[in-house]
């Protein structure tokens, strides 16, 4: 597999980057070369094999529904770019 | 001052009034001034390590100090501490400060440990050279002109160079065990699950891990049983009961140990790493262990299976530095798709994003199957292999590294050749297994070179003592 200009671009999308034609050309090489070398799993068989979801053995931890104080709302805000007294502010996306 | 390589030696001291913590801290202090250009730290806490100091000076005169007095320890950037800033060695998290303090961390404080600075690593701890960061790269004592290895590069030589005791950093394919080999020093992955995560800069999930590095076996051992264990904010922590290392380090019987033929045969492993494990080969014989080489066929399907998993787990992780919360936002954030997309792509360097766009191509829909189902199916045969042959040996060793320390920008143009620097380490994190680095002597060049040991989930009362064993040996 391969991927194409505009595959790397829906892809780009969808994490939310954005590359210029020169960084494109480069990332569109390292991905495919990148890809090319991990299809290399594709010599082992896995027809019978359950796909390997989990690592650790631990069961749900259930307790007690106990409110305990949350991170005070001062704290959240803290590190915003940009905040009001009680919001995360961000551009406005409804006209 | 002299130099002092374990806690034990500190507390003697200490104890015979030839030493204070203020007295230590400012050595470490003067020390790190004093290697600043192998940029190290990334945030020093002068004022504040030296008032903890005196205050736990004087609880050493009431006799009530906690077990970790006179340990001054450094944070990798990836670990929370109250009202200190974090930034992953990245640009995105700009301006960061902590509003919590990791489990791992608060329970070190608790102890009476001094948290003496925030230590430099690969941007998001993507990387196996600290060349990744967005502070620069960091170099290696040994050497300067070569990488400390990565991703906790910062925190391998901060250990190597004497500027704190301890470093407690992250290992997801190798982080803490690479840059420890390439140091000198020890570094520990204990198992999957060990330590709470709480407060740890998520990577990718179902490999990361907080590890140790120091230059005892006894200090790695009590920082192991002080971090362990359960805990209310983490609900993947392990529940099993946190056996205390720094007791048991001895052992008394014989041994069945394995080596992988393939990792000492290989012809892309240097002469003196390959000799280097021998050597110790010929002496556990000669102690009359078993010793025994195995075939891993697997062995050039570990890192696929690992960029696969990890690109995946954290191109989801990451979504969440998108200038809203924290952090940079970019300044052309004109509407809310441009903030996200400008924020992420000034903000992010090119690994960290080569990795997203990776994780986000094996996870969308036409690829799924193909890559991302197919390396979790990998994933589970070679846990079953692992889990085979850690049924029939106690051990596992193997180098650590292919090679000991490269040169600062020897790997760089390449991603794929960076990646083969943890080609021997990422198995125990794609089996969650626990695995350890020691010192093994230099090479012709002086560069340190790690041996490594892996053993059984849960076995790191044995694998300290064993590594013990090593070391005096």
């Amino acid at each position: 597999m391969q991927a194409d200009r505009e595959t790397l671009r829906k892809i780009a999308h969808l994490a939310r980057l954005e590359f210029n034609p020169d960084s494109e050309k480069e990332m569109l090489d390292s991905v495919n070369e990148i890809l090319t070398w991990v299809e290399k799993l594709n010599e082992i068989d896995t027809t019978h094999v359950e796909p390997l979801t989990h690592m650790s053995e631990e069961v749900n931890v259930m307790r007690e529904d106990i409110a305990k104080p949350p991170l005070p709302h001062d704290r959240a805000l803290l590190n915003a770019p940009k905040k009001d007294a009680d919001y995360f502010r961000v551009p406005k996306v409804i006209e | 001052m002299k130099t002092y390589y374990s806690l034990k030696q500190i507390t003697d001291d200490l104890r015979e009034g030839n030493v204070s913590c203020k007295k230590l801290v400012e050595h470490y202090l003067f020390t790190i001034k004093n290697k600043a250009h192998l940029n190290a730290f990334l945030e020093v806490y002068d004022k504040e390590a030296l008032d903890r100091a005196q205050e736990i000076d004087h609880k050493i005169a009431q006799g009530k100090q906690g077990r970790l007095a006179g340990m001054v320890i450094g944070l990798k950037d990836v670990l929370c501490y109250q009202d200190h800033r974090l930034q992953a060695g990245s640009k995105i998290l700009d301006g960061f400060v902590s509003q919590f303090t990791a489990t791992a961390v608060q329970r070190l404080i608790d102890e009476d440990a001094i948290i003496i600075g925030r230590q430099n690593c690969d941007e998001f701890a993507m990387g196996s050279s600290n060349e990744n960061s967005a502070f620069g790269p960091v170099l290696n004592d040994a050497d300067t002109t070569r990488v400390p290895g990565g991703s906790s590069g910062g925190s391998a030589v901060a250990v190597q160079a004497g500027m704190c005791l301890a470093s407690i950093g992250s290992d997801t394919g190798g982080s803490v065990r690479q840059p420890a080999a390439f140091c000198g020093i020890i570094g520990l992955k204990p198992t999957y699950s060990r330590i709470s995560r709480y407060g740890l800069i998520a990577y990718a999930s179902s490999f990361d891990t907080i590890g140790i590095l120091a230059t005892s076996i006894e200090d790695t051992a009590l920082l192991l049983e002080i971090m362990s264990g359960k805990d209310d904010f983490d609900s993947t922590v392990s529940h099993t009961e946190v056996p205390p290392y720094s007791q048991k380090l001895s052992i008394s019987n014989k041994l069945k140990v394995a080596y992988i033929r393939e990792t000492i045969d290989s012809e892309g492993i240097q002469e003196s790493i390959r000799n280097g494990i021998l050597k110790k080969i010929d002496f556990l014989k000669s102690e009359g262990h078993q010793v025994e080489a195995v075939d891993l066929p697997l062995l050039d399907y570990l890192l696929p299976t690992y960029y696969i998993l990890i690109t995946a787990e954290s191109s989801s992780n990451l979504s969440r530095y998108d200038g809203v919360k924290y952090g940079f936002r970019s300044p052309q954030s004109n509407t809310l798709e441009h903030m996200y997309k400008y924020t992420r792509t000034q903000g992010f360097g090119e690994e960290v994003k080569r990795r997203i766009m990776l994780g986000t191509f094996v996870l969308s829909a036409s690829y799924y199957d193909a890559y991302y189902t197919k390396a979790q199916k990998v994933r589970r045969i070679i846990k079953e292999k692992t889990d085979e042959l850690l049924a029939m040996y106690d051990f596992v060793i193997l180098p650590t590294t292919p090679s000991t320390a490269f040169r600062i920008g020897e790997h760089t143009a390449n991603p794929l050749e960076m990646y083969l620097a943890d080609l021997f380490t990422v198995q125990a994190n794609v089996v969650g297994i626990p695995a350890i680095s020691i010192p093994n002597g230099y090479d012709e060049n002086g560069l340190p070179i790690g041996l490594q040991v892996m053993t059984n989930y849960f076995g790191e009362e044995r694998l300290l003592a064993f590594s013990k064993y090593l070391m005096e040996n």
